[in-house]
Order: structure tokens, then C-alpha cells, then sequence
């Protein structure tokens, strides 16, 4: 560590495998958080000089020193992932405020930097992060937690794949005992806690930007907070069975009944039909009067249901993995 | 070269980028373009609007795919599922050639999401002319190449980045794509003359060529894509076509993007300097 502070050493790049290490201590810097202000750090968390070891990568010109070449790229790079984050979860930015915000993406791309050609992949796990760093939406751990898994959920609806619907036909005729009816890959079922659904209607009638930022090949100025206006009464406190879909490719989501919601839940694991809606029936409420079933009610409903998600597209043949 | 074998053979004119903002505007308008290239990493998704649009595109006008993460420099093996998904678009759009950058972004499968200068060395370039010509194999359609815009320059380097270009496309035999206003952004950074590297390059392989905006700051010059083109990236333009010949040539504009007018009509001025072309390369486009 002494002859880094010492002297600059050059990296030579006469093979693949110096090529490899080059281009991995060219990331580590790209990589390393920025200051407040937005500058690169000059020193690493171990004391080693930035400045010495970017003098040992990249030339110096008559305007910029080597250590000012690196941070051109070393801010482009936290610029251009904040900024993807700012995008793809304005609620959460919302809710937390811009500050804390930050701070948390921030935290999350250090552990969890992208593994991805692409960032519609990078707040993939953000949730898992959430739950090992509560902390970081501290005192909102929870509600925080339901709009990272809602403003997910959106980024997959958006473009994961759809497969072929089945009609309510196709499963009239089959034996219920064993029909077994998968869900839409872009269908995504969220038991949550807190009414972030509204919350995030709030945020997006204060400021809609529905349109997915393109790829660019550039990116210099500093991802803003967007939400320098009134802040928004916090998501109530209720348990909210939703789903969010996309339908002729708008975006959507849609509040179901505890027993739909079970009902499309075992249905996505693999349930056969009638032990699914067995397990619905269990589920639900109205269904019950004075301790007997209901059984006609519910067919009733049932076939509302069915009706409902079919015309959504929301039903398919089984996943062929399950 | 107005059609060669690195663009398929082609005699595209002038062609814009199609991004999000201009969508309505073109599916409800379908103003007459020679051609549109798009982004390939925002169109390698399994479904929803991005594909709904494109296949919409795709009725009405000839396409070309430019990705921004095949990362041709990087020292890492190809990535299969990448190129799977890629030339499935590739199917899809049959796009006639395919562009990617001379540059690195990712490493042991962790990614930048920049375009990185490449050190400028013979082992570097052998790295990159390989999996160039792997990637070419397996999505069996040609490439070219486009010369990054820069901000720093490594001591590691052994050539200029005109004799890296050269070096690379020679031994992967592919093509260019000539990006001038990069270029003149790296040259006012670097403070190398660009009509050396205009000069200094193998003209037969160039396919197409991009135009762009850039802007000036205090201490260097950055590829914003955010303005109309810049008159010193005109003069440079009108240099490489006495090279080339009149070669297909796209406008980037990727930021602050105005009306789809405006963006067309100033793609629309690079026709002034292909007065040898056959009939206005604006004219419409179908299949
Ligand atoms: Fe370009």
C-alpha cells in the first residue's frame, strides 16, 4: 500500500488477463460513492490516494489532472444509475423524501450494483436490500417496503412476457379436480399493508411521467428530487389485496377481494381448480351466515370472477415449469 | 460506400433515432422516413408496448438495431443469454446490419452502463476483433463498430485510437460506423487533429455514420446529444463522405428532445452533402 501512495504504477495491458484487471480497477473506481457535493472521494475507505492510482490509469491533459479525467466518469456513472432509480420509483422517493431517498438507493447500489445489460433490471432487488437495511426507511420501514414491492411490480407488468389466454371455455370443459390454470407471467399478486396504491396516484397527479427514459449515452448533471411539492398524507394503514397487470399495454392495478386474491394465489402456485377454490371459499367472508355456507352465493361470485380475469387475459394454460 | 457488405448491402439515406417521445407522432402521422434506428436494449424485452410499437414501426419502415451494451472491449466472455435475446430481435426486425460500440462497460458480469474508452493496445485489440467476429457468427448479420466519444486517455496505450480502430476492424473484418461528432468531442479533449483520424482509416469499411450534438464546458466538451449538430461536425461530415461515398447517416438526438419536425429537419441538412446521391434520401420508406 505504501508504494501506491509512493509512486504512480502504470498498468500494462499486453494480454487478456491484464485487460480483465485493468477494466476491474477502472470499475472499482467507477463504482466508489461520490462526495455530498457530488465530487469524486480522493481517498479510499483504506486510506489508499484516488488521485495516485488515477494517475497510474489515465493520462493528464493540459486542463484536467488524471484524478478529474476519472471523475467525468466516476460521477456519469452514479448520475446515470441514480437517475434510473429516481425513474422507476417515484413513490418510494415520495414517500421517503429526497434526502433519505438517496442515501438509501445510494447504500443499495453499493451492495447490489447492476448485473444487468439493461436498468430496467436494477431495483430487481431492492426489496431483499429493504429487508436486510430497514433502517435506511426508518421510521417507514414497512410502508417503504410495500411501495418497493408495488413500484416493482410495475416495472414487470410493463414488459415481461405474455403468454396465450385461455377462454372461460376451456375450462368448462375439463375436470375441475385436476385442472390446473396458470397466470399471466406479467401478473404480479401483492398482499400489502398499507393503501400505497392510492398513495401512488396521489404522486402521479402531482407529477406524471409515465414514459420509460430512454437509453442514453450521456449523463452529466445530478438526479434532482422531484418532490419539492406538498407532501402527500402518508398510505393508510389497511390490508389491500391488488394486482397490477397491463391490459392492451397500459398499465394497471386492481383491489381484489381477499378470496379472489387467494384464489388467483393458489392458481399461480399450481393448485388444481377445485382445491383452489376450495381454499377461496375458506377465505371468504360473505360467504358464511350463521356458520353455513353459502355455497350458491359463491358459485355466483366464482363465475364473476372467472369472467372478469378471462376477459382481462389474466388466465393461461400452466406454467410448463410447474 | 453507399452499400457494402458491412451494411448488407443497403443504400439507406438518412435516418433518425425513434425514441419514446416521438411514438404518437410517427404511428399516427407516419411522416415519410428513410429509416429509423433504434436502441436494441430497449426493445430485448419479452413483451408489452415496446414491442406493440415496434412491430407497428416495423410495418411502415426499414429499421436498423444500435445497441449500447454488446460491450465488444470487454475482457469477460460473451455473454449467451445477451446474444440470444439479440438475435431474436434481430429476427424480428431483420435489421440488415447491427452496431455496437468500440468500448467496455462491464466486468465479471457487473456493468457501468457507460460506453468506456478502450486502452489502446494490440492485446486489447485482439480481445475485441474476437468476440466481434463471435458475435457476428452467432447473430449472422454483419456489424459495425462505432468509435466512442472520450474523456480520459490511459497511459497503457500503445496507438492512437484511429490506429485501435483500424486494428480491430481489420482483424475482425467488419465494418464502421463512423461517428463524427464523437470524433470532434474526444479531439477537442484530447487535442488530436480530427481529420488525422478522419483521414486514417479504412473508408471501404465504413457502413454508416452518425451525427449529434455535443456541448461545451469549461474544461472539456461532452457528447450530450441534445442540440442540432455543430457547424466543425458538419465540415467534418462533408470530409469523410469525399472519402466514403454517400453513406446511410443517422441523427442521435437523446436529450431535451424537441418535436419530431425538428428533430427530422435537421437530420434532413446532412443531405446537402450527398448531392451525388440518386433521389432525395428522404423519400419515404416501405417495405
Ligand atoms: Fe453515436
Amino acid at each position: 500500500m505504501k508504494s501506491l501512495e509512493a509512486k504512480p504504477q502504470h498498468n500494462n495491458v499486453r494480454s487478456r488477463s491484464e485487460l480483465k484487471a485493468f477494466q476491474q480497477k477502472m470499475l472499482g473506481m467507477l463504482y466508489r460513492p461520490l462526495s455530498p457535493d457530488w465530487k469524486s472521494r480522493k481517498k479510499t475507505d483504506e486510506g489508499i490516494s484516488v488521485v495516485k492510482i488515477a494517475e497510474g490509469l489515465i493520462k493528464p491533459n493540459d486542463r484536467l489532472t488524471s484524478f478529474e479525467r476519472l471523475e467525468i466518469y466516476n460521477r456519469c456513472y452514479w448520475f446515470r444509475v441514480l437517475d434510473s432509480l429516481y425513474d422507476d420509483f417515484p413513490g418510494l422517493l415520495a414517500l421517503l423524501g429526497n434526502r433519505k431517498f438517496l442515501k438509501l438507493i445510494t447504500a443499495y447500489l453499493i451492495r447490489y450494483p447492476s448485473e444487468s445489460f439493461t436498468l430496467r433490471n436494477l431495483g430487481s432487488r431492492l426489496e431483499s436490500f429493504l429487508c436486510e437495511e430497514p433502517e435506511y426507511a426508518s421510521p417507514l420501514q414497512e410502508i417503504a417496503l410495500d411501495m418497493v414491492r408495488f413500484e416493482w411490480a410495475q416495472i414487470i407488468a410493463f414488459d415481461e412476457i405474455a403468454r396465450e389466454p385461455i377462454s372461460p371455455k376451456d375450462i368448462q370443459k375439463r375436470d375441475p379436480e385436476k385442472l390446473r390454470i396458470g397466470l399471466q407471467p406479467y401478473l404480479a399478486l401483492l398482499e400489502l399493508n398499507h393503501a400505497v396504491d392510492r398513495y401512488l396516484i396521489a404522486v402521479k397527479n402531482q407529477e406524471f411521467d409515465g414514459l420509460r427514459k430512454e437509453a442514453s449515452n450521456t449523463s452529466n448533471a445530478a438526479p434532482e428530487g422531484k418532490n419539492h411539492r406538498r407532501r402527500l398524507s402518508l398510505p393508510k394503514r389497511e390490508r389491500v389485496w391488488l394486482a397490477v397487470h397491463r391490459y392492451d399495454n397500459m398499465l394497471y392495478y386492481k383491489r381484489l377481494e381477499p378470496a379472489a386474491f387467494t384464489l388467483l394465489k393458489e392458481l399461480g402456485k399450481g393448485t388444481p381448480l377445485e382445491m383452489a377454490c376450495g381454499k377461496a371459499i375458506k377465505r371468504d367472508g360473505s360467504a358464511k351466515q350463521k356458520g353455513v355456507l353459502k355455497a350458491d352465493a359463491f358459485q355466483e361470485k366464482l363465475q364473476g370472477w372467472f369472467a372478469e380475469w378471462s376477459s382481462l387475459r389474466w388466465l393461461t394454460l400452466p406454467s410448463p415449469k410447474k | 460506400m453507399p452499400a457494402n457488405e458491412f451494411n448488407g448491402f443497403t443504400d439507406y439515406g438518412i435516418g433518425i433515432g425513434l425514441r419514446v417521445p416521438h411514438y404518437r407522432h410517427i404511428l399516427a402521422e407516419k411522416p415519410l422516413v428513410d429509416w429509423f434506428e433504434i436502441i436494441s436494449e430497449n426493445f430485448m424485452v419479452e413483451g408489452g408496448r415496446p414491442l406493440e410499437v415496434l412491430d407497428q414501426i416495423l410495418e411502415q419502415y426499414r429499421v436498423v438495431q444500435h445497441g449500447v451494451a454488446m460491450y465488444f472491449g470487454s475482457a469477460d466472455r460473451l455473454n449467451r443469454e445477451h446474444l440470444k435475446r439479440l438475435k431474436r430481435l434481430v429476427k424480428r426486425t431483420k435489421t440488415p446490419w447491427l452496431s455496437d460500440h468500440l468500448c467496455w462497460g462491464s466486468v465479471d458480469g457487473r456493468y457501468t452502463h457507460d460506453l468506456l474508452p478502450m486502452p489502446y493496445t494490440f492485446a486489447a485489440a485482439k480481445v475485441t476483433a474476437d468476440r466481434i467476429r463471435q458475435a457476428r457468427d452467432y447473430l449472422e448479420v454483419p456489424i459495425c463498430v462505432e468509435n466512442v466519444s472520450s474523456y480520459a486517455e490511459y497511459h497503457a496505450s500503445e496507438m492512437t485510437e484511429w490506429e485501435f480502430l483500424s486494428e480491430v476492424v481489420e482483424a475482425a473484418d467488419c465494418g464502421i460506423l463512423m461517428d463524427v461528432n464523437n470524433i470532434y468531442v474526444s479531439s477537442e479533449n484530447h487535442g488530436f487533429d480530427p481529420y488525422e483520424y478522419l483521414n486514417n482509416i479504412p473508408h471501404h469499411r465504413v457502413g454508416q455514420i452518425h451525427i449529434a450534438g455535443h456541448s461545451k464546458f469549461e474544461k472539456y466538451t461532452l457528447d450530450t446529444h441534445d442540440h442540432p449538430v455543430l457547424d466543425p461536425v458538419w465540415k467534418m461530415y462533408a470530409h469523410l463522405l469525399k472519402k466514403t461515398g454517400p453513406t446511410a447517416t443517422l441523427l442521435e438526438w437523446d436529450d431535451s428532445i424537441p418535436s419530431f419536425e425538428e428533430v427530422h429537419r435537421e437530420a434532413l441538412k446532412a443531405n446537402l452533402f450527398h448531392k451525388a446521391k440518386t433521389p432525395a434520401a428522404s423519400s419515404g420508406a416501405t417495405r
